[in-house]
């Protein structure tokens, strides 16, 4: 339905003036911005997590003795494991070896559902005891206030988490694919940069979690 | 009437091809990528949003035209309190600015043909209609009754619709971060080889300093409001003492965002103002650096400043101190602000026209509006004042007065560029004199309300406050006037105003050096700013006739 006359063609392509080393620096400030903005959202949560520590610091220190310490631990080695052949699977496309990153990509998405899969293991056991945040809390050794406080925080912090984790895998899963499919060369591969800068965010807010609610 | 000396290269001319006609279906318009389309689409959006705020306030002061009850329950003006606040702070201050006319202008004056990525932009468009729909499906369900600021533990128990509305505004909250996060990448990558950053439009130093408080405070916000949308379904308690919680930290999470959020709508209004002083009196911006520097200090002291929310809310006396000093600072970067435009102006070469007479009623109201701020920001007057008509008259001179003023003169400024029309400009001239006035009598009297001890959020009142009341809603029922005229001549304009020209103000700015209104693509190659955007002083400049 264009009713364009006839005039310099316009190119639906050409968006922009800059080359294309520009727009992947743009590409790549959006995505630091973007980072910025996820880690101040769970700056939050650690505010709340900081306050109700100081508010019940016996009752936080009891409740945390009911984590799993070794599914959680065993997740953070999954996460790491998952991060560093991201990192591995960028720097092999750079070398342009395209298998090697394929099957690197893979890893990391399964290392990433196996870290859902021990996180719903961990979710139903949590259930079945009762801990629970809000009305449906039910668990008689730990005084109501604080260790519910600190259960809620645990479900919203590891939920929100977990979330990111969701999204990480569905974003490795499509670069897999792409890789695979030889999209992406030593002379492109800014997409496989970026989801992997993501995906060693979502490592690093659990480098921080995890010692939160399970050690301290 | 005009000369052309800053038309684009004749060269080019060719049948003028603008983003409005060259595609004229819907589909073409719901699908665009183009920020010239998006941005206009922002401002219808946000037009309609000022109109159903601006209604919610003229039934609030209608009501307040008695002492007793005048035309609604107590019920229901809790309510219409809430919505008008939710609509103007979320869905039309914040916004409003940066999404219409930055998103029009920013990749114009940096020379670039779009901003950074087009297709998120898009996605931060139909993010805020979602978040709109949500707020006014609550409405429609009955709306809510915590008034905007959402205070746990009541919005947590409260049985009306808090739920639509807190994830509405959650959503819109995405829309800001995404803009704010495109217009960031855009200035760092998308500038044209000339627009080094020390020739950067004062506007776009204004939109990126509030890109930047948009990107790092909002996400907290949305955080905060998910927790207490938590509470609400699964009464987790994190907010509500009777388990546990403490209401304190909802109120630091949320100032933490709301407070420099006043930013987000001033900061941009103050770019727009530091634009047309220089077009308005043809001269260069006295102290371009100062400006600049003020802006980005604004940006950075807001974040110091939200406990001055809570003076009165047992923080301890050392905090209240610290939050006194550092909310007094902002008055420092804003007066720098005030000086060089008011410098500027001064042996100006200047012609009174509606964007002027704007831009001469928000410095009168970011003074007023700011000097009110250091007497609230002083701890032992907050005492007397907290809660009272005094803080609502302050912060309606600073985010309705100066914000609002800003958008007008925007609105006025760049009409011609945004649809090649002009508006008649002696009714635009008579309408903001009527503006600014209905603005002086509805809040000044609210100031004296204040002070006389007459709380906010209250239907009923003493007697002895009637008067004020009353002028404060004649005041109020002026600018509805004054608004529904402007609506009206603009929409005329768009058909029946005369064709304007590239640069019907002869200014210098960037974003007149392409036609009005502007091809699909901005440019059709790498436009060339020997001089600054501000630069009067060149041999040659063009002058208004």
């Amino acid at each position: 339905m264009s009713l364009e006359p006839a005039s310099p063609p316009v190119v639906p392509q050409a968006s922009h003036f800059g080359s294309d080393a520009a727009r992947e620096q743009a590409a790549h400030v959006g995505m630091w911005v973007f980072l910025a903005t996820e880690v101040l959202l769970f700056a939050a949560l650690f505010t709340a997590y900081a306050v109700y520590r100081v508010d019940y610091p016996e009752t936080f220190r009891a409740a945390r003795e009911h984590m799993k310490v070794g599914i959680g631990t065993a997740n953070t080695y999954l996460l790491v494991t998952s991060s560093i052949c991201v990192a591995f699977a960028v720097w092999s496309v750079r070398q342009e070896r395209t298998g090697l990153a394929t099957f690197l990509l893979l890893c990391a998405v399964v290392l990433g559902l196996g870290f859902l899969t021990l996180k719903g293991v961990e979710y139903a056991a949590h259930v079945r005891e009762g801990a629970l945040p809000g009305r449906w809390y039910a668990l008689e050794e730990f005084p109501r206030p604080g260790a519910s406080l600190y259960f809620t925080l645990y479900f919203v912090m590891t939920g929100v988490h977990a979330l990111h984790v969701l999204v990480g895998v569905g974003v490795l899963s499509v670069l897999t694919v792409q890789t695979a499919w030889g999209k992406y060369s030593g002379r492109y591969h800014t997409p496989l940069e970026l989801g992997g800068m993501y995906w060693h965010l979502v490592d690093v807010i659990w480098l921080f979690v995890w010692p939160l609610l399970y050690l301290v | 009437m005009f000369p052309p000396a800053n038309d684009p290269p004749r060269a080019h001319s060719h049948p003028a091809v603008s983003y409005l006609d060259s595609e004229r279906t819907v589909w073409s318009w719901l699908t665009t990528h183009d920020h010239k389309r998006i941005g206009v689409m922002f401002l219808g959006l946000l037009v309609f949003m000022l109109f159903l705020g601006g209604v919610f306030a003229l039934a609030l002061r209608v009501e307040l035209l008695t002492p007793g009850r005048t035309i609604m329950s107590h019920e229901a003006y809790n309510r219409a309190f809430t919505l008008h606040g939710v609509i103007m702070v979320w869905l039309f201050l914040i916004p409003s600015i940066p999404s219409s006319f930055g998103n029009f202008l920013l990749p114009l004056m940096v020379g670039a043909k779009d901003v950074a990525f087009p297709r998120l932009n898009l996605l931060s468009l139909y993010l805020f209609v979602l978040g709109a729909v949500m707020v006014v499906w609550a409405l429609v369900q009955g709306g809510a009754d915590t008034g905007w600021t959402f205070y746990t533990p009541f919005s947590t128990s409260t049985p009306s619709e808090v739920l639509p509305v807190l994830l509405g505004v959650f959503v819109v909250g995405f829309s800001t971060i995404l803009t704010g996060l495109n217009f960031i990448a855009t200035v760092h990558t998308m500038r044209a080889p000339d627009v080094t950053w020390m020739k950067m439009p004062l506007f776009v130093w204004g939109i990126y300093g509030t890109s930047i408080i948009q990107v790092l405070a909002t996400p907290v916000l949305g955080m905060v409001l998910l927790l207490v949308a938590f509470e609400r379904v699964a009464g987790v308690g994190l907010f509500d003492p009777a388990r546990g919680g403490d209401p304190l930290l909802y109120q630091h999470l949320f100032w933490f965002y709301s407070h420099p959020a006043v930013y987000i709508m001033v900061l941009p209004g103050m770019g727009v103002v530091s634009e047309l002083v220089c077009a308005c009196s043809r001269k260069n911006a006295l102290s371009y650096r100062m400006i600049v520097w003020s802006t980005l200090g604004i940006a950075f002291v807001g974040f110091f400043t939200w406990g001055h929310h809570m003076f009165v809310s047992g923080q301890s006396t050392f905090g209240v101190g610290v939050f006194s000093v550092l909310s007094m600072l902002v008055a420092i970067f804003t007066a720098i602000k005030v000086f060089a435009w008011v410098g500027t102006l001064y042996r100006g070469s200047i012609a009174i026209t509606a964007p002027l007479a704007y831009v001469l009623g928000f410095i009168f109201f970011i003074v007023f509006g700011g000097l009110t701020g250091v007497a609230v920001a002083v701890a032992s007057l907050d005492q007397h004042w907290h809660d009272t008509y005094f803080v609502v008259a302050h912060f309606h001179f600073i985010m309705v007065g100066a914000s609002l003023m800003a958008f007008l003169a925007a609105l006025h400024y760049w009409f011609p560029k945004m649809f090649g029309r002009r508006y008649p400009e002696g009714l635009g001239v008579g309408v903001a004199m009527l503006i600014v006035f209905g603005f002086i009598a509805t809040f000044v009297p609210q100031f004296l309300l204040g002070n006389m001890g007459m709380p906010r959020r209250y239907a009923e009142y003493p007697e002895r406050f009637q008067s004020l009341h009353v002028a404060s809603t004649a005041g109020a029922s002026l600018l509805g006037f004054g608004f529904l005229a402007i609506l009206i001549y603009l929409v005329w304009s768009l058909r029946h105003g005369a064709v304007a020209s590239a640069n019907p103000w002869a200014s210098r700015g960037y974003e007149w050096m392409t036609q009005s209104p502007p091809p699909p693509h901005n440019f059709h190659e790498v436009p060339r700013h020997p001089d600054g955007p501000h630069q009067y002083d060149v041999p040659g400049v063009p002058h208004v006739s």
